[in-house]
């Protein structure tokens, strides 16, 4: 241990704010970061999930109810 | 070797490497960087000019280090999307570049806070300090480039020209310590010689910086899996791998 007492690793010196702001700040964002990066992937998932669900309840019923009409979605490339 | 080489190309396949490494990955990472850390700023000696400011370090070189390595893994990626247009390599330059503008202004955070009490000033645009704005800005550029254009194709290419431009601001980072005059210190690790502090300091240091390249490593998988799931949505594999995870 370089300290004496733990109040002695707090202040440092006269340092402390300085060293405890910067090891603060990096655990606030490499957590959040992570937090966020973990949370999106799991969102992702659930949105594919439910699309396929939604896919199969509408094979499902298509056999009762056939479209009167279908439109079809063109997809216009931009280069 | 091609095989291999068509393999890693494969969404797919990666997606299953990743979710068995990732475990190591987040593992190691923390256990190495919480090692680093405590060791720094609590049993490293105190430096004799700087006093416990210096304690900083055990983030700041790890984050500046792996700014930089970021964007150099990005470029390799980068040269890979435009000569072999493989898909995983611009999925992984889109993944990691919000990491790499993270551990940027981290470093640029931190050594503005070291600053204050060692040179007595928060910010000078010497540099050094200003070759790695001009990174964060870079990493800036290149996420909001990616996010202007809507066909991934171009965006793709585009993305990967501007990544290939920047990379020449790497070694001015590099060598600005030693090109210019700079209130900076030289670096603290280089490949050729022996560090100049004793081991209790330098120790502690390369545990961070691997524990980080390691928790790098998790963050990169775990994003790259999130963006392969959002472009192979329809496929049929996806539809397995969401279904499944259900019950």
């Amino acid at each position: 241990m370089a300290f004496d007492s733990f109040s002695a690793f707090v202040v440092m010196e006269g340092h402390g704010p300085y060293v405890w702001a910067c090891y603060g700040v990096f655990f606030l964002l490499m957590i959040g970061l992570m937090a966020i990066s973990l949370r999106r992937r799991r969102a992702v998932i659930e949105s594919c999930r439910r699309g396929f669900e939604h896919q199969a309840d509408g094979h499902s019923q298509q056999a009762s109810q056939q479209p009167v009409a279908a439109f079809t979605r063109i997809k216009v490339s931009q280069d | 070797m091609w095989q291999f080489f068509h393999k890693l190309g494969s969404p797919k396949w990666f997606f299953g490497i990743a979710t068995r490494l990732m475990p190591w990955l987040l593992v190691g990472g923390v256990a190495l960087l919480l090692t680093g850390i405590v060791w720094g700023l609590a049993f490293a000696p105190k430096d004799y000019l700087q006093g416990n400011s210096y304690r900083i370090i055990f983030i700041h070189v790890p984050t500046a280090f792996l700014a930089q390595s970021v964007y150099v893994m990005m470029a390799v990626a980068a040269v890979v999307t435009l000569v072999w247009r493989m898909k995983l390599a611009d999925v992984f330059v889109k993944a990691v570049a919000p990491v790499g503008l993270v551990l940027c202004f981290l470093s640029l955070f931190t050594g503005a806070v070291w600053g204050k009490p060692t040179w007595g000033t928060w910010w000078v645009w010497d540099a050094r300090l200003t070759s790695m704005l001009i990174l964060l800005f870079l990493y800036g550029g290149v996420i909001a480039l990616d996010r202007a254009i809507n066909d991934e194709k171009s965006a793709a290419r585009a993305v990967a020209v501007l990544v290939l431009v920047g990379v020449v601001n790497i070694p001015i980072i590099q060598y600005s310590v030693e090109w210019w005059n700079t209130l900076h210190q030289p670096s603290t690790f280089k490949l050729t010689e022996k560090p100049a502090m004793p081991a209790e300091m330098w120790v502690p240091l390369l545990l961070s910086v691997l524990g980080l390249y390691l928790l790098f490593g998790w963050l990169a998988c775990l994003r790259m899996q999130t963006e392969i799931l959002l472009r192979e949505q329809r496929t049929r594999w996806v539809k397995e791998f969401v279904m499944a995870g259900r019950g």
